[in-house]
């Protein structure tokens, strides 16, 4: 009984999804391809490749990346997007002394209470600090840029496909809208006030290309190209997302190393264990 | 190790070396999985010490140009009150009247405060014996029989010096780590150089 | 338990005679998975994944009940409080990715048991309570897993939720009114969160529970072996201890290496970006899915694309959860007295050239996006899922010809039960 209720409920459901089986490929067939060609299925791109220090099981934080990058972060970026989850504290982390986290705490202004009177007011900020939000909430923010909100960028690298390299690509990918791309789909133009970029999803960013050439001065000598300083805010970004990330990898070594070494030992025990029950092959 | 079904290899029974062996790998097994179970405890326990944002060097900066003689404020440092007050030469009086050497806490006034600022007492606002805040800092507050702080809970009663004279607390009000960055402002949680 | 020849408990220290008499949990243990429980020894490695789900689940609780004691089950603040963990709180981030990268493993782990459950037909009797009960063990995990994933609060947490508690919305009549009970507001939110986060702490214990219930089951007839020749004498068993707790433990460390190796090295790589963009009621993300270990019966739900006498969106909500719920029905759909695969030559081939690759399918399909072709496939693959635990077993169990079972499990290891190559112990089984 319970079978042939079962076969009857099996060939049901059997048949409704045939049905919509039926229904899609007749479309599919009527169309005559499987996804309607869009601009973005065609003109988007795989970010470029970046290889950064932090990368790979062995990976070092390259300190001298870092503050080149909290760097353009701090005189470009900073200017829309925030940094909410990571404090000043954080930046000795890239080799920064404490004085100097200090210093470049205070260089940042944070908002604050006057101890007197109650009001909001704002106050040069401390190493317990977070950083900033360049606007009050998300309505400021998105009336100050032509109704897109800068995200936070805080786990940038960690909340995008690609990661540091879709940061780096979309930095240095910004570029005028192929021709051909105009040709077969006239309604992808690229809209006032948005600019093209074939490394964002819908290729068409609000974010006018934010860096050039030279716009900061490195401490270091290094060439502030375009090129350098996305790499640089892309390592950077890779921090503030995972402070954690070169401790993990080196804690990994140890654990892996460790387990390997049991698990060896637990084959051997459980080889030992077996020796006496194993079937012999006789070998004469 | 015993079964009803196996033997063992007698070349390793008889050669007597084998049993050694095969205990050794086993206890070394064990003892490993063991190890690996007593390392995983590390981040088990230590995940409830205080996390990095709590122990983050944190101060509480105080302009005390603004307290009167004899009167306080409490401030907030680590999230537990602090008691900045200043004495009238009645109170260091009081204070330096009484031996120290009589004391539960022997101190002297001037080992509790900063040099060249003798009129300024700051104390945690933590009752030594079991943690409330005591009265004292407001006006009006009960100040206690010796005229400086009174802890309602189990009646400890504290002098112009913060000192333990009567009640159960077993210890002066703590003395915070500060320093004065000007004549009027001092930053509580920082060491004076 | 099971066997007469299953060793006795026999304390020898003071104290352990002591708690014997006043608590006999030692011989509890003994008789579970100790020298007293004679488990047949032609076990393969697929045997060693229910120790593995269940030390998994002991993973999970203990990361988790750690995790709560840092997260913030509040909405304003959850995402926010997963963030302090992972910077703040010491080893925060192991336990973290411990934790997450768990629950991927223990759905694997659990996977595997229980296709080994399908290929040797150890649903069957004497052991449909063991199945029924793990079915359970399944449902419960599946809620547990959804609901876990929404804490983070991030878009994938938000937008899940959402879906999911929308596919109690195609019910007719009463599901507008249950889904907004359920999330207690009309989209997720505060309310919704606090109770996933309740209920995910509570179902984990709950289990806990139905894992005993499973074991003990299972110790009635004893465990099933690949052969799916019962146990006939002494000679087919060893004792649990120590010659599965060693087996076992050789298991526990290679299972350990790769999921390691993931929490060190990959911890994100089964995880979705979205999910660190905090929830935002505003935008759904260009592409959600649930975690992988959800995607066959998304894609089942996904497959019934045109109403077909009942509205699509119903079609698809029925088969998701019927695609479940027909394993409660295994041991009375496939009547076949042989259980395992390795003798069944028509149900094999249906097993590996029919249901693995469908589930591949369905699989695959379930994480890419709703388009063509791949929702052609999962349709395909949705149609022989159904046909072949509804009607193939059926059909095949009544008409198939089973090849010859070994006499016994001794004589599928030795080749032969009276050979006594183990020693003068061995009594040929009669």
């Amino acid at each position: 009984m319970i079978r042939l209720i079962g076969i009857l409920v099996g060939l049901g459901f059997t048949v409704a999804v045939l049905w919509a089986f039926g229904s899609g490929s007749a479309a599919v067939i009527g169309q005559g391809y499987f996804v309607e060609p869009t601009a973005e299925h065609e003109f988007h791109e795989e970010p470029k490749p970046l290889h950064l220090a932090s990368d790979g099981p062995f990976g070092k934080w390259d300190l001298q990346q870092l503050q080149r990058g909290y760097q353009v972060y701090k005189e470009v970026c900073s200017a829309c997007h925030s940094l909410k989850y990571v404090a000043f504290r954080d930046l000795a982390q890239l080799g920064y002394s404490e004085a100097e986290v200090k210093a470049t705490a205070a260089s940042w202004t944070v908002p604050g209470v006057d101890p007197n009177t109650g009001e909001a007011t704002t106050r040069p900020g401390t190493p317990t600090d977070y950083f900033p939000s360049p606007f009050a909430n998300d309505i400021a923010a998105r009336a100050a840029n032509n109704n897109a909100i800068p995200p936070d960028l805080s786990l940038m690298t960690k909340a995008r496909h690609g990661g540091a390299a879709y940061v780096y690509s979309l930095l240095t990918g910004y570029q005028e809208q192929p021709a051909e791309l105009l040709e077969r789909f006239p309604d992808a133009k690229t809209g006032t006030g948005l600019y093209y970029n074939p490394y964002f999803p819908n290729l068409n960013l609000a974010m006018a290309p934010p860096l050039s050439d030279g716009q900061v001065t490195y401490a270091d000598g290094t060439p502030a190209t375009v090129d350098q300083m996305s790499k640089d805010v892309a390592a950077f970004l890779t921090w503030t997302a995972e402070p954690t990330l070169i401790k993990r990898k080196q804690t990994g070594w140890a654990v892996l190393g460790f387990v390997l070494f049991a698990t060896i030992l637990a084959w051997l025990a459980k080889q030992q264990v077996w020796a006496g029950v194993k079937p012999k092959r006789r070998e004469d | 190790m015993a079964t009803t079904t196996g033997t063992a290899d007698p070349e390793a029974l008889a050669a007597g070396e084998g049993v050694r062996r095969r205990d050794f790998i086993n206890i070394a097994a064990v003892s490993a999985a063991g190890i690996g179970g007593v390392a995983t405890l590390v981040p088990l326990i230590s995940q409830m010490a205080p996390s990095k944002d709590v122990l983050a060097e944190s101060t509480t900066e105080l302009d005390i140009s603004a307290i009167e003689p004899g009167m306080a404020v409490k401030a907030v440092f680590r999230k537990q009150p602090v008691f900045v007050r200043n004495l009238t030469p009645q109170e260091i009086e009081a204070a330096n009247a009484v031996d120290p050497g009589s004391l539960r806490d022997p101190q002297t006034l001037a080992e509790r405060t900063k040099e060249g600022h003798g009129n300024i007492l700051v104390t945690m606002g933590v009752c030594t014996h079991l943690g409330c805040v005591p009265l004292g800092a407001a006006e009006g507050e009960n100040r206690g029989e010796f005229g400086g702080y009174f802890c309602p809970c189990h009646g400890s009663h504290y002098d112009t010096a913060g000192r333990i004279r009567k009640g159960p607390a077993p210890a002066n009000l703590e003395v915070p780590d500060y320093a004065f960055t000007s004549d009027t402002t001092i930053v509580i949680g920082q060491e004076s150089a | 338990m099971s066997f007469p020849w299953a060793k006795h408990y026999e304390p020898k220290a003071p104290l352990m005679r002591y708690l014997d008499e006043k608590l006999p949990l030692p011989r509890l243990v003994y008789n579970a998975i100790g020298g007293g429980y004679p488990v047949p020894r032609n076990l393969n490695y697929w045997w060693n994944f229910g120790v593995l789900a269940g030390f998994c689940l002991v993973l999970q609780i203990v990361t988790g009940v750690i995790l709560a004691m840092h997260y913030a089950a509040n909405a304003g603040v959850a995402f926010a409080s997963v963030e302090h963990i992972m910077r703040d709180v010491n080893w925060g981030w192991l336990l973290r990715y411990a934790h997450a990268n768990g629950a991927s493993f223990f759905f694997a782990v659990i996977y595997l048991h229980i296709f080994r459950g399908f290929f040797y037909g150890s649903y069957k009797a004497p052991r449909e309570m063991v199945w029924l009960l793990g079915v359970v063990i399944f449902l419960l995990l599946m809620a547990t897993g959804f609901m876990g994933y929404v804490l983070p609060w991030g878009q994938m947490s938000f937008w899940g939720a959402k879906v999911i508690t929308g596919l109690f919305g195609a019910i007719p009549l009463v599901g507008e009114p249950l889904q907004v009970w359920l999330l207690g507001g009309f989209a997720p939110d505060n309310a919704a969160l606090n109770r996933f986060f309740s209920l995910h702490y509570l179902l984990p214990f709950v289990i806990a529970g139905v894992v005993i219930l499973h074991i003990w089951a299972l110790h009635i007839p004893g465990s099933s072996n690949p052969t799916g020749v019962e146990v006939k004498s002494e000679s087919d068993t060893v004792p649990f201890h120590p010659y599965f707790t060693a087996k076992d433990g050789f298991g526990l460390g290679v299972f350990l290496l790769v999921y390691l190796a993931f929490v060190f090295f990959l911890p994100n790589y089964l995880g979705h970006p979205d999910n660190y963009i905090e929830a935002n009621p505003m935008a759904t993300p260009a592409h959600i899915v649930p975690e992988w270990y959800f995607w066959p019966f998304y894609a089942i739900l996904r497959a019934f694309t045109a109403d077909f006498i009942l509205p699509a969106k119903l079609l698809g909500v029925l088969a998701m959860f019927a695609s479940i719920l027909v394993w409660f029905f295994l041991p009375w759909l496939d009547k076949s007295p042989v259980r395992s695969g390795h003798y069944r030559p028509l149900f094999r081939k249906f097993f590996w050239f029919g249901l693995i690759p469908a589930m591949a399918v369905l699989f695959y399909c379930g994480g890419a996006p709703a388009e063509e072709p791949y929702v052609m496939l999962s349709q395909i693959a949705t149609a022989y899922y159904f046909l072949h635990f509804l009607v193939i077993l059926p059909i095949v169990s009544m008409v198939e010809r089973p090849e010859p079972l070994p006499f016994s499990i001794t004589e599928a290891v030795l080749g032969s039960d009276k050979q006594a190559v183990l020693g003068e112990n061995t009594t040929p089984a009669t």
